[in-house]
Parts: C-alpha cells; sequence; structure tokens
C-alpha cells in the first residue's frame, strides 16, 4: 500500500513521543483540573476569580499562541529577571517540557469544567454523611467524593484526551522529534509528501479509535457496582 | 519590563493581520456550513451509499489534526505537481491562503455536520409525528418542522465551533500566511520583543472570541424568543 522507502520506523519512534507528550500533558491536564475545580467550588473568593480568570483567558486564545508563549517567552522573561541581578544567562526550554507545560495548561481548563460539573452532580447529602461519620475532609474527599466524581467525569475526559492527543503535532512547530516532525523529515527526504503525510493522518486517527474503545472500557470499568445500567 | 512602545508602534500591523484571520475564518465557515448540511442529511440516511461517505469524511476530519490537514493539501500537493499542472489546478495548490481556506473548510465542514446530525437526531419524535399527521412531505417536514428545530438545538454548539476555528485559523501562519499570529511572529523576529507582541496578540484573539461568544449569545435569545 504504502512505499515507506525504510522511514516506517522513524515514524514509530515519533508515535512514542507523541504518546508520551499526550500523557504528560493529560496528567497535568487532571492535576490542575482538579485544582481548578475545587477553586471554583471553594468559598474562597480570591480563589474563585483565580480559576474563573484561568478558564477564561485560556479558553480565548489559540493553543500556538500560548505554546509559542511558554517556549519563547519564558526563557526571555527569566533571563531578563536574571539581568536586573547582573548576571548575562542564556538558557534554552527543552521543546517536550514546554510542549508539555503548554498543552496541559490548556487542556486543564478544560479539565476544570468537567470536575466542576462532575462533583457538581454528587448528592451534598454524600458529604454530609461521610463527615457526620466521623470522616474529616480530606478523608471523605478521597474515599467519597473523588471515586464518584472520577467515575462523572470520565467522559468528559475521554473527550479531553482526543482533543489533547491531537493538539500535540502542534509541539512539532517547537522542533519536538514527534511524529509529525518525523513526518516531515521523511516526506522531504524522499520527495512523497502527500504519502507520509496521509499515513501521519492514518496514525493519528488511530490513535482516536483505539482512544474511543479504551474509554467505552474505562466508562464499564468505573460504573462496575453502579445499579441501573 | 514591558515596553509599551514596541506595542503601540507595532499596532496598526497585528491589527491587519487580525483582517486576515477574520476573513479566512468567514469564507471557511460559509463555505463549511454549506458543505455539512448535506453530509449530516446523508449521515443519517439509511442507505449505505449516502451515510458510508459521510461517515468516513466525519470520522477522519474530526479524528486527525488540523495541522496534519493543512500539511496534507499544502505540501502533499506537490508529489502530484505534474497531474494537478495537467488540470491547470497547480497554480490554486501552489497558494497557501487556498490551501489554508481548504483545510479550514474541509476541517469545520466535518465538526459542523456532526453537531447538525446531533441536532436532527435530538428532534422531538412527538413534533416529528405531528408533522406526518397533517399530511406533511418528508421535504416539508424538514423545511418547517425538523431544521428549524434542529438549529435551535445546535445553535450554543455552533457558537463553540466558531470559536474554536477562528483560534484554528492561527495555523495557518505556519504555512507562511501574515493572519495574526503570522504577523506577531514576523515583528517578533525583527523586534525579540517575545512577550510583549505575543501576550498583545493574545489579548487581541480574546476580544475577538468574547465578541463572537457575545453575538451568538443575542442571536440564541432572538431565536428562543418564542419561548418563555
Amino acid at each position: 500500500m504504502f512505499d515507506l522507502k525504510g522511514y516506517g520506523g522513524l515514524l514509530l519512534d515519533g508515535l512514542w513521543l507523541t504518546i508520551a507528550v499526550g500523557l504528560s500533558s493529560m496528567l497535568l491536564a487532571i492535576f490542575l483540573g482538579l485544582l481548578g475545580s475545587w477553586a471554583k467550588l471553594s468559598r474562597n473568593r480570591l480563589a474563585n476569580f483565580l480559576a474563573d480568570t484561568y478558564t477564561t483567558v485560556v479558553r480565548g486564545i489559540p493553543e500556538l499562541i500560548l505554546l509559542l508563549l511558554v517556549y519563547f517567552g519564558i526563557p526571555t522573561l527569566i533571563q531578563d529577571i536574571a539581568q536586573r541581578f547582573g548576571h548575562d544567562i542564556t538558557i534554552d526550554l527543552n521543546p517536550f517540557l514546554a510542549g508539555t507545560l503548554a498543552i496541559g495548561f490548556i487542556y486543564g481548563a478544560f479539565s476544570t469544567e468537567v470536575f466542576r460539573g462532575a462533583f457538581n452532580s454528587i448528592h451534598p447529602g454524600q458529604l454530609e454523611a461521610a463527615r457526620a461519620m466521623g470522616m474529616n475532609r480530606l478523608l471523605a474527599f478521597r474515599r467519597i467524593l473523588l471515586p464518584q466524581a472520577m467515575r462523572f467525569a470520565l467522559p468528559g475526559l475521554g473527550n479531553v484526551w482526543m482533543v489533547l492527543i491531537k493538539a500535540t503535532a502542534l509541539v512539532s512547530i517547537i522542533q519536538l522529534e514527534e511524529l509529525m516532525r518525523k513526518t516531515k523529515i521523511a516526506a522531504n527526504a524522499t520527495h512523497q509528501p502527500f504519502t507520509f503525510y496521509l499515513l501521519a493522518s492514518l496514525i493519528y486517527l488511530g490513535l482516536t479509535v483505539v482512544s474511543m474503545l479504551l474509554q467505552q472500557r474505562a466508562e464499564r470499568w468505573a460504573n462496575r457496582g453502579v445499579a441501573g445500567r | 519590563m514591558m515596553d509599551l512602545e514596541v506595542i503601540w508602534e507595532n499596532l496598526p500591523k497585528l491589527l491587519q493581520g487580525a483582517q486576515l484571520t477574520l476573513e479566512i475564518t468567514v469564507i471557511s465557515l460559509l463555505i463549511g456550513l454549506a458543505i455539512a448540511i448535506p453530509f449530516a442529511l446523508m449521515r443519517l440516511s439509511r442507505h449505505a451509499v449516502l451515510w458510508m461517505p459521510a461517515y468516513a469524511y466525519i470520522l477522519y476530519f474530526r479524528g486527525t489534526p488540523l495541522l496534519v490537514q493543512l500539511f496534507l493539501i499544502y505540501y502533499g500537493s506537490g508529489q502530484f505537481r505534474a497531474e494537478l499542472s495537467d488540470l491547470g489546478l497547480w497554480g490554486f495548490f501552489r497558494d497557501a491562503y487556498f490551501c489554508g481556506v481548504v483545510a479550514l473548510t474541509l476541517n469545520t465542514g466535518a465538526y459542523t455536520a456532526e453537531i447538525l446530525r446531533g441536532a436532527i437526531q435530538a428532534v422531538p419524535a412527538g413534533d416529528i409525528e405531528a408533522a406526518r399527521a397533517c399530511g406533511m412531505s418528508k421535504v416539508l417536514m424538514y423545511r418547517r418542522i425538523i431544521l428549524p428545530k434542529a438549529i435551535r438545538l445546535a445553535w450554543p454548539m455552533y457558537g463553540n465551533e466558531v470559536v474554536f476555528l477562528m483560534q484554528a485559523t492561527s495555523l495557518v501562519s505556519v504555512i507562511t500566511l501574515l493572519d495574526l499570529t503570522g504577523v506577531a511572529g514576523r515583528i517578533i523576529s525583527k523586534t525579540f520583543a517575545v512577550y510583549e507582541i505575543y501576550i498583545t496578540t493574545a489579548v487581541l484573539y480574546l476580544i475577538i472570541t468574547y465578541a463572537i461568544v457575545f453575538v451568538f449569545r443575542r442571536i440564541e435569545r432572538r431565536l428562543n424568543r418564542h419561548q418563555a
């Protein structure tokens, strides 16, 4: 079907890095999502304001701009601060780290909304009952709230993951050697750009389809023991 | 720390870039919507000849990154340069603007078709039964009952899609176009004012985003004005 001229392995190397960036970004996004939803639901005005600002701003800016701002802006900022203290330094942000930070930060905002909805759909009586049994806040959160919230959040988090894995293609722009960038190298070397970009797109499609199947299984697993399925 | 001078000097150029961003957004949206309506209807058909191509189109363009779609059209067309030249089409595919609009149109067409499909399926069965009982033909039923209701149901999701598409146009900067993101990159390569320019660009995108959100909310209120 495809004459890859020996460049198939290169694309596979890129795929592993794509998955690695995707998973690390997703972990960061889940962490920020839990933090953000806690801040949105808390009675602390400042926490509310910060979380609302976070989700509003992130959803209003293209991913590419945020990625470039992180990759080029953070080193510049640190260098400027160092200069004020009389140090002349040059630093570069590692593309893997920059990509993970930017994508995790963006999808953390989407996860925040997912978790907020999930925590909201837990009956308040559940927490009251846990507190009445003498659980402290942390234990009640860990044993009662989080397991149920995770179940409610799974469909939404699955959607976030599927958008996120496609967004990792952008990290090729800051020279990370993931699937997209390896494809570019192969396309230029073989003078067959259509063949290689089509193949890359089918690999991404495979990732999406596999993710869909895993999501279905995860939802079945999370809902085990729930009545009325 | 922040150099306000550099922002002020370059604001006119950035606004020019924003103009191209909006232009590409509107063109892609209009053609994308024209593609989405027939594909949504095909997707709902019971004939495999109709629903299968629609299903494949929607799955492919929703399941792969826009950046790959863009490169497939812009760089990928080079593989067929001879054939495209013979057809007299090479001039189009060599042009970044054309390729950008084609990629964004096909992409938003797939997402919009999926939104419409969901909305058409969400039209209450009772409405359709009532229309049938009144003796409406299928075409009349679609025109008078199903599509007006589906548009109301789809509207909030379509608003999100418009916002996503507007932001997605920033990718055309990667294939050399001078949209808002492209202009920002060019200014930074001359001035090295990284965060001044990117933050200003981000603010401009924020303004456009929330202007779109505001307009869509107003229209939504109008669409549902008959409801208490």
